[in-house]
């Protein structure tokens, strides 16, 4: 969704001993818990499901930090500053609710059934096609994904001249700077995972977590101090950005441009429920779960951090657009205190040289420039655009001294990576089981598979860097992928409730009920137009213009209720026609057919039912408070 | 899985929250802080980093304590025990 693609002015950063070492302390434990782990991976269960022996808690974390990247913690910042405390609702709504299902319904059959993956699931439920066209698809989605994490992190190092000072001291060309990030990030994630596997990547997770939590909870302090609290806030901004709620009636009287019932339906139920209840890059998390029950928990227990992510990552976007607005001639100037000698060359110059001319940003973001002409980005009516991407980043840099700084960075390169990791672990086992042991080598030994996972990350990585360089050669490109990639995901979740809840459900139907749904998207999106675009493009109305939406958002939301409505149906009409499955097949993968999970010997607060409804009940308070 | 993740954890904390701790020590009152509006944020928060990294090291070390007084539960099977008196 937000990717730094077009970050273009950030405020210096100056990096002192105390900041390097901070972040070499960093990757030192990275790489030693991946060699320590070394010793303990014996088979393929140990590599691609981590023995299938940790704790709920521990895989609860990874769950969330799985999704938990850089982009996210970016995106959600800008997405605070543009829309405000509404932005919450991608958490509250849009993940809350699906992390509870999964966890309550979904779980027993993931876990239960004996899957290593879920396409593998799908080939247990339905048949080959189903699984290989889920298991292609989601290969292919995850080297991008973890390519373009690789490239966002490198712009944001480049933008932020993190490594300037470095490369100005060993007289390396600063040009180099984007090729050295991408091998670096990639050497370090290749080398944790193809040590420790999945248990290496979950470790790392876990890890990442408490230090985004480390990096961004004194943010929050100092930034609301600084504006003077949430009333400071209110003040600053108004009641359109501090109600996450207000004006939902209609599509055209709050921040999002989109309806309720839009909301409810696309972003809470349909692409909310995809992701989480379908998607591999957090499922294997679960997966690697101690016990049956341990399963379950985890996502119940990863939901209570999460229910309260909005104030860790939303906040500082709001507090950004609150602060008194500093030009960005004075964000140049702010930072002068000299750390790293001659580090800021160019950049400044440019930046200061014509700062007379330079419109006024807002709080602490800046206007976008044009990376090639330099010029000031406007919109059809002439006002400057502002470059939200910076809102989180230009924070650190604006409340943090040197070494609390070096943590902050530290916090958001650890989740750039992270980000990466687990999708070369997802690509790794979905490689080795579902495409290498299903379709090129069936019957190898385990220790054979074993040695292809740690070749399938080699390739994994490797295929990153390509997507990386492929991302950067391309304009828009990223704007097409992450566009194809949400009309393969729209419809999955028919596919996965019908399979699981309705036992006639065939692998027919299943399987050009998902095809249809996929072009269900396409055609939808080719049909219509957000209006905050500018004219028909790869946002839409590539076929012809019956609708214009008034967002993005509300073309995306509408998008996935189509996707799913027309997958749903299909699969449904196909099922019947086609001949069910011999019920005894069915055991352990279909609700009906699957002896309910034993309690009983349980205390009631044990039960993964009482964890749920305390979790709903915390999300029903957090609505009400900033109703 | 052999590794206990507290330990690596808790260490990474205390490393981490003593340095940043030592550091504000001796930058105390220095002009760096203006940004942080006058808080020394690296003592304060390498201190809070430092004790949540030692309550994790003594969590790990309590249960290994408690796990080394249990009988052992079949120690030659590759596969732990589900009901294993690790985690939570």
């Amino acid at each position: 969704m937000h990717t730094a693609s077009a970050l273009a002015v950030g405020l210096k950063t100056n990096l002192t001993a105390i900041d390097w070492l901070i972040m070499l302390v960093y990757f030192a434990f990275v790489l030693g818990v991946g060699f320590l782990l070394k010793r303990h991976m014996r088979t393929s269960t140990d590599f691609f499901l981590a023995g299938r022996a940790l704790p709920a808690w521990v895989c609860g974390l990874a769950f969330i930090s799985a999704n938990l990247g850089a982009q996210e913690v970016i995106g959600m910042g800008a997405s605070g500053a543009k829309y405000g405390i509404a932005t919450s609702q991608f958490y509250w709504i849009g993940a809350i609710p699906a992390m509870v299902f999964v966890g309550l319904f979904m779980m027993p059959f993931y876990y239960g059934s004996k899957a290593r993956s879920v396409p593998e699931y799908l080939k247990l439920r339905y048949d080959e096609k189903t699984r290989a066209w889920n298991a292609g698809s989601f290969a292919i989605m995850t080297v991008f994904s973890s390519g373009i994490s690789m490239y966002a992190m490198a712009k944001l190092i480049q933008v932020l001249h993190i490594f300037d000072g470095v490369f100005i001291h060993f007289g390396l060309p600063l040009s180099w700077i984007f090729h050295f990030s991408i091998f670096l990030s990639a050497v370090i994630v290749l080398g944790y995972i193809s040590l420790g596997g999945l248990t290496s990547a979950i470790y790392n997770e876990v890890l990442q977590f408490f230090l985004i939590v480390a990096g961004f909870m004194p943010l929050v302090w100092i930034g609301l101090k600084n504006v003077g609290g949430w009333h400071g806030i209110q003040r600053a901004l108004g009641p359109g950005y501090t109600h996450s709620w207000r004006g939902m009636a209609h599509a055209s009287t709050n921040p999002l441009g989109t309806e309720w019932y839009a909301l409810v339906f696309g972003l809470g139920f349909v692409l909310s429920f995809g992701y989480w209840c379908t998607d591999f890059l957090v499922i294997q998390s679960a997966m690697a779960a101690e016990s049956h029950l341990a399963a379950r928990r985890v996502p119940l227990i990863a939901s209570i951090p999460k229910m309260f992510f909005p104030f860790l990552v939303i906040l500082p976007g709001l507090i950004a657009i609150s602060v008194p607005t500093v030009t960005q001639h004075m964000m140049a100037q702010v930072q002068t205190t000299p750390a790293l000698g001659v580090a800021r060359g160019a950049a400044t110059a440019s930046m200061t040289s014509d700062a007379s001319s330079v419109p006024v940003g807002r709080g602490l973001i800046p206007v976008k420039i044009d990376p090639i002409t330099g010029r000031v980005l406007t919109n059809d009516k002439g006002k400057p655009l502002l470059d939200y991407d910076l809102a989180t980043p230009n924070m650190l840099l604006h409340f943090f001294p040197t070494g609390m700084l070096g943590l902050g960075l530290t916090a958001l390169l650890a989740s750039f990576m992270s980000g990466m990791a687990g999708n070369v672990t997802a690509f790794n086992t979905v490689w080795t089981y579902d495409i290498y042991q299903s379709y090129i080598h069936k019957n190898g030994t385990d220790q054979h598979y074993l040695w292809m996972g740690r070749m399938a990350t080699i390739g994994g990585v490797a295929l990153s860097i390509g997507a990386a360089y492929f991302v950067t050669s391309f304009n828009n490109i990223m704007d097409a992928l992450q566009l194809v990639f949400s009309f393969v995901n729209a419809p999955l979740l028919a596919t996965f409730l019908l399979g699981m809840f309705w036992k006639r459900t065939t692998g027919h139907g299943a399987f050009w009920g998902l095809l249809s749904g996929t072009c269900a998207a396409a055609l939808h999106t080719g049909l219509t137009l957000p209006a905050d675009v500018s004219g028909v493009g790869i946002h839409g109305g590539w076929i012809a213009v019956l609708h214009v939406y008034p967002s993005t958002m509300a073309q995306t939301f509408w998008t996935a209720i189509w996707a799913f409505a027309v997958c749903f149906v299909m699969t449904v009409g196909l099922s019947l026609m086609t001949k069910p499955r011999e019920e005894k097949d069915l055991v352990g993968l279909v609700y009906s057919l699957t002896p309910k999970p034993a309690e009983g010997h349980l205390l009631w607060y044990q039960r993964p039912a009482s964890l749920a409804i305390l979790v709903l009940a915390m999300v029903v308070v957090l609505n009400l408070v900033f109703l | 899985m052999g590794l206990d993740i507290r330990l690596p954890l808790g260490l990474l904390f205390v490393v981490t929250g003593g340095m940043m701790a030592v550091y504000g020590l001796f930058t105390h009152g220095s002009a760096i802080y203006e940004k942080s509006l006058g808080i020394d944020i690296n003592l304060v928060w390498g201190l809070v980093l430092s004790v949540f990294g030692l309550t994790m090291l003594l969590l790990a070390y309590l249960d290994r304590r408690r796990a080394a007084k249990a009988p052992p539960v079949n120690p030659a099977s590759k596969v732990p025990p589900v009901t294993r008196p690790r985690g939570h």
